[in-house]
Formats: structure tokens, sequence, C-alpha cells
């Protein structure tokens, strides 16, 4: 009877720490979610010529993939992308990021272009906007142009399966 | 005559030689900071500010690309005459409360600022309750009843018999 008390403590003590173990450190959770995406006006990937806004894409629900041709991890992620265009469920924008214009022109013809459109952020600075620390990184934005959804490394099928896709259905509705 | 010119034709050769050398070796040198004063402001700011990437060292500390762009961003908001909390507030609204080394004090913290205060105020009073509970229970266990204290003038009885 005398032990149930610390027994008690100890246990509540165990399940914060078993909570604990399950985070990922790296995964920092941004702030960005449920405000409205910050504003940029880039020029495309393809066509230095046109620009494109964020707020070109009000209305529509879409994603927005940060990536670089010097990121290996967005190797890994790159054939889940194609796939996803494939199905043209939602528009996936590319913001090509601290690159190379022509090696990212290069890579896409490599490796596939499942982007409507890649933007250049050429100095980070719609990066640090945006509060990314890593490549790649994935933002799922509504018809309201709010950011709904972080996903930090790379898109997985089973991501997008258990997380993204779900979302996106709930959004487009 | 000719082997004091080849003298110091060798002579020359091999300044030259050592002088090319020299280029090899030596760096161009850093340009120190325009502007020390800023660059002291960057620094004491940056040490209170984590680098996302390392987790573990602040943006003053760190190497890694993200630290650099952190340190060039915030020397362009000082050089426009931005205030220290303009600067963390600008950081802070991108990367979370997670970029501060010092957690802030609001209603989701209060359990991490104030949890250790708590648990060792509880801790003692516990104690100073034990301690009290346990004093009586000594003098409780010391009263005999008539019983005992029968039996135990029995034993003594025997004792000094012995």
């Amino acid at each position: 009877m005398r032990f149930l008390l610390p027994l008690g403590i100890f246990l509540v003590l165990v399940i914060f720490l078993g909570i604990g173990l399950t985070l990922n450190p790296r995964q920092v959770p941004s702030p960005l979610i449920d405000k409205p995406a910050p504003v940029f006006q880039l020029h495309q990937l393809e066509d230095p010529s046109k620009t494109i806004s964020s707020e070109d894409n009000l209305g529509k629900v879409w994603m927005l993939n940060v990536w670089a041709s010097w990121c290996v991890a967005c190797r890994d992620e790159h054939p889940v992308l194609v796939e996803l265009s494939k199905l043209g469920i939602v528009p996936v924008y590319g913001l090509n990021y601290k690159d190379q214009r022509d090696t990212a022109m290069q890579w896409l013809k490599q490796f596939g272009n499942p982007y409507e459109v890649s933007v250049v952020d050429a100095d980070g600075k719609v990066g640090i906007d945006y509060g990314v620390y890593g490549v790649p990184e994935t933002y799922v934005i509504d018809k309201q142009g709010v950011i709904r959804y972080k996903h930090i490394g790379p898109v997985t099928v089973q991501s997008l399966t258990d997380k993204i896709l779900p979302l996106i259905n709930e959004l487009k509705s | 005559m000719s082997t004091d010119l080849l003298k110091y034709c060798l002579i020359a050769l091999a300044l030259s030689f050592f002088s090319f050398q020299g280029n090899l070796y030596a760096n161009e040198a850093v340009p120190v900071a325009e502007d020390l004063e800023l660059e002291k402001r960057l620094n004491k700011l940056a040490e209170n500010l984590r680098c996302l990437v390392c987790q573990n060292e602040t943006l003053a500390a760190s190497r890694a690309d993200f630290s650099v762009d952190m340190r060039n961003e915030i020397r362009e908001q000082m050089k426009m005459n931005k205030s220290d909390e303009e600067i963390i507030d600008f950081l802070v609204a991108r990367y979370g409360d997670f970029i501060l080394f010092n957690p802030p004090f609001k209603p989701t913290t209060w359990l991490l600022w104030l949890g250790p205060f708590t648990l060792l105020l509880v801790g003692g009073f516990a104690l100073i309750f034990y301690l009290k509970h346990r004093g009586r229970t000594k003098e409780a266990e010391l009263t005999l009843t008539d019983k005992e204290r029968l039996r135990a003038e029995s034993l003594i009885k025997e004792m000094d018999k012995d």
C-alpha cells in the first residue's frame, strides 16, 4: 500500500520518457503550420524570363517541394514525386534551392521532371522565409494559401499514403 | 667575372624560385570583417541561437551551411539597423522556439521551467512530513500496554535474580 504512490509517480515518469523516445529531434516542428505561406516572386528554372508568384496558386491545393541537384536525399524521393505527378492528384511546384541552373536542368533531364514549374531560389532567401533548414522539405498549401503540413526529409510512399494524400483529398473537397 | 655573373644569376634564380614557392603556400589573407563592432554584436546574438542542423552547436560556433546563411541574414538585418529583438522575432517566426537556446517562459514551457522546483518542494514537504510522522510512530511504539509492562517487569526481575 505504501509503495503505491512512488510506483505511480515512477510509472508517470516512464510514460513521459517513453513518449520522449518516440520523438525525432531531427524534425523541428514548423511554426508556419496554419499560417499563410510566405509570398515569393521568383524566376522559373526552365524559362528565366518568366516569374511565378506563390499567389498564382490561390484557389488550388498544391505542394511546394524544396530540392537541389547537390542533395543526395532528393534522389531517394525523386522517383516517388515522379510517380505522384503521373497520378495528377496534386500539382507539385519545385523550389530549386541554392543550386546552379545548368546542373539543375541536367538533373531533371536525367531523373525526370515531376514539377509543374520549378522556381529558382539562388541565394536561399525564400528558403529562410519558409523555415527551410535542410533539403528536401515539402509543404502542403491549401486553397486559401495557408500552409497545412510540412514534411521534413524525403517524401516516401508511406508518408504519401498515410498522411499527405488523405490531407490533400480533405483539402480539395 | 663571368663566374660572378653566374653566381648572381643563380642567386636570382633561387630567389625567384623561393618567392614562387611562397606564392604557392601563402593563401590569400581572409579579409577582416569590415565592422568589428557589428561582428561582436552578431557573435553575441548568435551565441544564444541554435544551429538546426547540428542542434548542439550555436549559430556562432557552427560551420554548417545553415549557420553561415543565418549569420549572413543576421548581419544584413543588423546593417539595416534592426534591433536584436526584431531579429530574434524574425528567426522564431520562421524556425520556432527551437532556434533559441533558452526556451521562452510561456504556458507550454511552464512545466519545463518550474517542474524541477515543484518536484524539489514536493519532495521537501514529503521528507518533512515523513520525518515528523516517523517521530510520532516512535513515541507511540514506546508507550507500553499494561500487558507488555507486566511482562517487561517480570523479565527484569528474572534478570535481577541472575
